[in-house]
């Protein structure tokens, strides 16, 4: 009887939504008194997650590209070889990929979009993000087996060092039934899904050659950039860019927006985001509503200022 | 080849979100329900391989006789068939499960869901479907070619794109960029003549037990008033996200 933790890499490092995942579980294991195992793939430095209260570690090495079924195939063999009951993970696009799969293999209860720590341990229950951001769930799970699948940014990251143990386990090459490649477009960039800080911009900035604000408020803030509906629509920047109820979801710690007037589909999909700014020449515009902190203003004016004051405050 | 697109019946995006019975169901007076946009861009591309090859397109939900209009539309839109599970769903498990059935018996080589439905927002019902079937999968699915046996999508990912081909059966997580918003297809009066004529067959549900419980819903808290900043005092910006929101 274990609480399992998936912990995602990133070219062999752990992301920051692995660090969030472990601290959910650390503290799920100390309520039920019991051990907290990780499993992952091709970490190269396995005992930074030492602090965040794992204590047994399978790092899974292989060569194999992502293919959903083969990683929710050893997944679901490790999860079993350490007595796994609870499956915690992330919300990334990978993991809501694999998750459902393993749900059937594993016969478990199942929850995504969770943003709390549990509100009962037993029977287990969880508030989970639902119509769009528009309102909350209590959920509980039956299954003698549970995944439960936490939103980014909804926990926090907390530091609890255990003594951990790790262990290789080298998966035999598997035949697939796909052929993967990825088509790599975004370079170097933070992707919206991983990212603290969203900067979007929207159809007040008058076209694509104005984007420079955008991007130099996320170079300075270290966010991702993201856009409105339009904006994706009329070709001004990339459809991975589009944020809202059709796009991609947001789920950030700061979401500023820049000339987006805030049509209700927009903001269902950034509404999980903790702290939300516009800067809008329109008073009237619908995001003021649903903003934390607003400036009335003409961004061409106001971003380069905004730029300006970002950089003395990050050199003091 | 034989295309499956599974609908769900969602409130419209404009709808005001209530709950009754103790905050326990949703409430749906005044609500006005519409097909779940990501698999109203599935069924738009379903229908263009029909046009294309010869297919047939089937729609599925489950759900009861009140999301019957929502599968008349599916069939004004151009397919050919429908079916309704009939019965309340409870959870992703149990949906997938009644739709599986219907897949092993009629053998569909393309099942369509979409990759998540706004209301529940679960994004499990098509993986689970293609774990069920023993069928490849795609999530995310942004762009898609078949032909009679193979497949080549391509799955958006955080930071990127995949592209993943094999053999069908297969089962997509359909979104926008499939198709954009505005190829989707707006019913003529020819097609919503021509739904009224076309089949729809209510299946008896067979899945019963669920895995999990709603145990409540709960609205938003109340939004406090925005708090509005100077443009030339744009430093108190800076001041009130480092010190009151602490998110820089």
């Amino acid at each position: 009887m274990a609480i399992i933790v998936y912990l995602e890499t990133e070219n062999g490092s752990f992301k920051k939504s692995a660090l969030e995942v472990s601290s959910y579980g650390r503290k799920l294991a100390d309520e039920k008194k019991t051990n907290l195992c990780g499993i992952t793939f091709n970490s190269s430095d396995p005992f930074k997650i030492e602090k965040y209260g794992v204590e047994k570690l399978i790092n899974i090495k292989t060569d194999h590209v992502f293919d959903a079924k083969i990683y929710a195939d050893l997944l679901c063999k490790n999860f079993r070889d350490l007595g796994g009951t609870i499956f915690i993970t992330g919300s990334s696009a990978d993991s809501r990929f694999i998750f459902p799969i393993i749900s059937i293999l594993l016969d478990a209860s199942y929850a995504t979009n969770v943003v709390e720590f549990p509100s009962s341990i037993s029977p287990l229950v969880l508030k989970r993000s639902v119509f769009t951001n528009k309102a909350f769930v209590f959920t509980e799970l039956k299954n003698k087996h549970k995944i439960i699948g936490i939103l980014n940014n909804s926990f926090g990251i907390f530091e609890s060092e255990r003594k951990l143990e790790v262990k290789d386990y080298i998966s035999e090459s598997l035949d697939s039934n796909v052929q993967v490649e990825s088509i790599k477009e975004d370079g170097e960039k933070i992707s919206i899904a991983d990212a603290e800080i969203v900067v979007s911009g929207g159809r007040g900035l008058k076209g694509p050659e104005n984007w420079n604000l955008v991007e130099d408020l996320a170079k300075t803030l270290g966010a991702a950039t993201a856009c409105s509906k339009p904006v994706s629509d009329m070709g001004w920047r990339p459809h991975s860019e589009h944020v809202g109820q059709t796009g991609k979801p947001v789920a950030s710690n700061l979401y500023i927006a820049i000339g987006v007037s805030g049509a209700i589909q927009h903001l269902a999909g950034i509404n999980a985001s903790k702290c939300k700014v516009v800067i809008n020449n329109d008073p009237e515009a619908p995001f003021f509503k649903a903003a934390d902190y607003g400036v009335v203003g003409d961004a061409f004016d106001v971003v380069p200022k905004l730029i300006e004051g970002l950089k003395k405050f990050k050199s003091r | 080849m034989k295309i499956l697109v599974c609908i769900s019946s969602v409130p419209d995006t404009t709808s005001r979100i209530n709950f009754i019975d103790n905050e326990t169901e949703f409430d749906r007076s005044g609500v006005q329900y519409v097909i779940n946009p990501n698999d109203e861009f599935g069924l738009t591309r379903a229908i263009w391989l029909k046009e294309k090859e010869s297919c047939e397109v089937h729609v599925i939900c489950v759900g009861g006789i009140d999301t019957d209009p929502i599968l008349r539309k599916a069939l004004a839109i151009g397919a050919d068939q429908a079916f309704r599970v009939d019965t309340k769903p409870m959870d992703a498990n149990q949906v997938a499960k009644e739709i599986s059935d219907l897949v092993k018996e009629k053998e569909y080589n393309l099942i369509i869901a979409g990759r998540e439905s706004i209301d529940y927002n679960g994004g499990m019902v098509p993986g689970m479907i293609a774990t069920l079937i023993n069928a490849n999968y795609v999530s995310n699915c942004v762009s898609l070619d078949v032909d009679q046996s193979n497949f080549k999508a391509i799955r958006e990912t955080d930071g990127g794109k995949e592209e993943i081909s094999g053999s069908l059966p297969l089962v997509i997580g359909s979104q926008k960029g499939l198709v954009e918003e505005s190829d989707l297809i707006i019913p003529n009066m020819r097609g919503i003549m021509m739904s009224r004529k076309k089949p729809l067959t209510i299946i008896q549900a067979k899945f019963k037990t669920h895995q999990t419980k709603t145990v409540k819903y709960q609205k938003l808290p109340p939004k406090s008033e925005v708090k509005l900043v100077k443009p030339e005092k744009i430093n108190d910006l800076i001041d009130l996200l480092h010190n009151e929101a602490k998110v820089i």
